[in-house]
């Protein structure tokens, strides 16, 4: 007696289709599970088995074989219990066997049957209308995700409600697809930074061009305040995007069942005692890391010396490539990261570099320390560097700033403009970025880098050509001297 | 050639030698010392030899109580170079921005005007001095208290091969000598006894620049210091030498005036109306970008780009987000 059914497992961010079979025999009464199966899918057994005594089915007193195929690919995870326990109460004749063969299926089961919600819904989802398969049994927790991928899903909350429906019995309550039935988390608003004009337009000029930003400066200057308003400041994700990140965040079970669909760019900001494992991504079959979670959003490393060397350096290749491929023994994965990186750092080891009212103590051996941590590699990518000193008592009187609202207007269009056409540029811009690259510490990434930036500002000023007012700010923005040399 | 067998003498043995040493060894290395070869070996490392005997030895250095034997000289500036009249600027390694901006203007204002400056390499005022005198395309004097074949310190390499270009790198020490504390001192008498006037842009109250200006002053030499803030520790050497008689140093023009030199009036660049808008404000005091802001009423963006501007020009320059005019104006 052979029943089947299709659910899918993770090999990175993509659902790999995987076939249950349970076969019962007679014989000595049994369970085993074959098929490569991590250790979270060995137990299964026991919740399959007291999930199905909770139902109130019949658990087959029977030599019972589940083989999860292809055997060759490593299934790992919680997700694998439902289909276990379907195919078996298919296989022992408790629910029909070609009914179940139309559908796919993915959850944890609970001891008392209750089906528990599992990450990477929504690759499976999309895995399995791919595959033609058109409903999905899961967690109706799971259910709002699933709907993403266009596949209808059948939510459950107990075992014996997929019983019931799949015998054709009862229905369980159909699923209406909603997406932000809870408000909008409100994100900080720039209009609580008082001051800091340049820090705030180096910002907007951030958001409109996805540089990447960096703030210097003493503690208590209102870095960390800005760049965490970076987000409120940038336009919402377009649907593509929309579904690629909520894709990725299924993935690590970030998803809010009340807000299936990330529409904002994600945010993250690791503490910076972040592996490089966390950073990139990793674990035995890899796992996205934070630099993909924070894919078509903004990674935050607030106190950027602060993080290990090898962490940082971590972050070159995929800033250039936009991808970051992980190797491990369970596999290699390829896991996109273009996400936008803002930073935060002290001027110097004792902090006081740019306080006007403090004198710095470091020793220049300590100083040399203290830059060398970074490498010139890594500064040379971020495309703005503002140094924001602590502002005088009399600055902290000036009026409340611009809100995010109003600056986020100008971003989305710029963007605009950006899309279109490059820019061209008047003779004059060119002429003094070459007199630039002369006169000032410029690498050749860093002469690039001021052209682009160049380009965003006309764009933000509402222009399709490049003046050399624009060169100059965008010149403005560069590495301070402190970072660059002694 | 005595002089070079006592030079030399005092390299082998690391001892301090103004005149015929009286130790015992001396005899036997004088015997063995190859006076000829030694010169050859120290010119193809592209180091010259100047005794205090002869007749193109600076006056000035000659006429101090304990002169040196000679110098080892290393640059393609001339010898004469030391018999110009110069002006010393000396001042704290660890210095803050404002210290920083005096000496490198100082540097340059005096080098614009025919002086030689004559610092002492270290980081801090010292190099400041130097670069500004480099900006200006003027000549300048850094003297070493190691051999004259070494960059010391490190980092400041690249800034000893720009002063060698036109200028001239000194040391009574013999190539080879390596840097050493007591050394710093007898190193700073050189400086104040090449120039005829001494200025000391900031010192701590127990400062190397201070043995400087004292020595200046035993010599006879004028001395200026640049009042600083009362407040500020990196001051309370130069306000000491301000209240025990040394001049003060307000421009350039102090110092011109003694050797009836006339300053050289910047050639101001052509900047935009919003560019002139912040220097002017930037001369009021130095200023970080937003209260530039506010004080002129533009906007960051065109507050950014002024700046950025008044820097290509050479007229502003920045350290921990404060910016700074480079000099008073007109």
């Amino acid at each position: 007696m052979l029943a089947r059914t299709v659910t899918h497992a993770l090999v990175g961010l993509d659902a790999r289709r995987v076939e249950v079979e349970a076969h019962l025999e007679n014989g000595v009464p049994g369970f085993s599970i074959v098929g490569l199966a991590d250790r979270a899918c060995q137990e299964a057994k026991h919740r399959v088995r007291s999930g199905i005594a909770s139902a109130e089915l019949d658990w087959p007193v029977r030599r019972i074989t589940v083989n999860l195929a292809p055997a060759a690919l490593r299934k790992e995870g919680s997700g694998f219990d439902l289909p276990i326990a379907l195919a078996v109460l298919a296989a022992s004749g408790q629910i029909p066997r070609e009914r179940l063969r139309e559908h796919a299926s993915l959850g944890e089961l609970a001891l008392d049957g209750r089906v528990r919600p599992v990450g990477g819904v929504l690759a499976a989802a999309e895995a399995a209308r791919g595959a033609g398969l058109t409903r999905l049994l899961c967690s109706a927790r799971s259910a709002p995700e699933a709907a993403l991928a266009g596949v209808d899903p059948v939510p459950l909350r107990h075992l014996a409600e997929a019983a019931a429906y799949l015998r054709g019995e009862a229905d369980p309550e159909p699923f209406v697809a909603r997406n932000g039935r809870r408000p909008e988390e409100a994100l900080s608003d720039l209009a609580d930074v008082r001051g800091q004009e340049r820090a705030r337009r180096a910002l907007e000029i951030a958001a409109a061009g996805r540089h990447n930003l960096l703030f210097g400066g003493p503690p208590g200057t209102g870095k960390t305040m800005l760049a965490r308003r970076l987000p409120g400041v940038l336009p919402p994700l377009d649907t593509a995007d929309a579904l690629e990140v909520t894709r990725i965040h299924s993935v690590a079970g970030l998803i809010d069942p009340g807000r299936p669909l990330i529409t904002q760019p994600p945010f993250r900001a690791p503490h910076y005692n972040a592996s490089v494992a966390a950073m990139v991504g990793g674990g035995p079959g890899p796992r996205p890391g934070e630099i993909t979670l924070a894919h078509r959003g903004v990674l935050m490393l607030d106190e950027l010396p602060e993080f290990a060397r090898p962490a940082l350096e971590a972050l070159r290749q995929p800033i250039e490539d936009g991808i970051v491929a992980v190797a491990r023994v369970g596999g290699r994965a390829i896991f996109p990261s273009r996400f936008q990186l803002v930073a935060t750092m002290n001027l110097c080891p004792c902090g006081a570099r740019g306080d006007a009212a403090a004198e710095c103590s470091c020793s220049p051996q300590r100083l040399a320390a203290f830059r060398d941590k970074l490498s010139r590699a890594l500064l040379d990518r971020f495309d703005l560097v503002v140094a924001m000193p602590r502002p005088r008592a009399h600055e902290l009187a000036a009026p409340q700033g611009e809100a995010s609202e109003r600056v986020r207007a100008r971003v989305l269009a710029a963007r605009g403009r950006l899309g279109q056409a490059r820019p061209e540029w008047a003779a004059e811009a060119t002429v003094l970025l070459d007199r630039a690259v002369e006169r000032l510490p410029l690498s050749g990434r860093g002469r690039a880098r001021a052209r682009r930036v160049a380009e965003t500002i006309a764009a933000l000023g509402g222009s399709d050509r490049v003046e050399a007012s624009d060169v100059s700010e965008a010149l403005a923005y560069r590495s301070p001297r402190e970072l660059t040399f002694a | 050639m005595r002089e070079l067998a006592w030079a030399a003498f005092g390299a082998e043995t690391g001892t301090h030698v103004v005149g015929e040493p009286r130790d015992p060894r001396f005899r036997a290395f004088r015997q063995r010392f190859d006076a000829t070869a030694y010169l050859e070996a120290i010119r193809r490392a592209g180091i010259r030899w100047l005794p205090r005997s002869d007749p193109d030895f600076p006056p000035l250095l000659r006429a101090i109580h304990d002169p040196p034997v000679g110098l080892f000289i290393r640059g393609g500036g001339s010898t004469e170079l030391l018999r110009n009249a110069g002006a010393a600027i000396v001042g704290a390694r660890s210095c803050s921005p404002y210290g920083s901006q005096v000496a490198r203007m100082l540097g340059r204002e005096l080098a614009a005007a025919g002086l030689v400056v004559i610092s002492g390499l270290a980081r801090g005022i010292d190099g400041e001095a130097h670069r500004g005198a480099l900006e200006a395309g003027g000549l300048t004097v850094a003297v070493l208290g190691c051999g004259a074949d070494r960059d010391y310190p490190a980092a400041h390499a690249e800034l000893a091969r720009r002063v060698r270009e036109r200028g001239l790198v000194v040391s009574e020490y013999a190539p080879g000598v390596v840097p050493a504390p007591w050394r710093f001192p007898a190193r700073n008498r050189i400086i104040a006894g090449l120039a005829a006037v001494t200025a000391v842009v900031e010192a701590r109250e127990r400062s190397g620049a201070l043995i400087t200006a004292d020595l200046a002053l035993e010599e006879g030499r004028e001395v200026f210091a640049v009042p600083g803030e009362i407040t500020s520790a990196l001051s309370a050497g130069t306000n000491d030498l301000l209240r025990l008689g040394a001049a003060p140093l307000t421009s350039s023009k102090d110092v011109l005036d003694l050797f009836d030199l006339a300053p050289v009036a910047p050639t101001e660049a052509e900047v935009s109306a919003e560019a002139e808008a912040v220097l002017t404000a930037l001369r009021e005091s130095a200023a970080a970008a937003d209260e530039l802001a506010r004080a002129t009423r533009l906007e960051a963006g065109t507050i950014a780009a002024a700046l950025t501007e008044l820097e290509l020009a050479g007229l502003a320059n920045e350290a921990g987000g404060f910016f700074r005019a480079t000099s008073i104006g007109t």
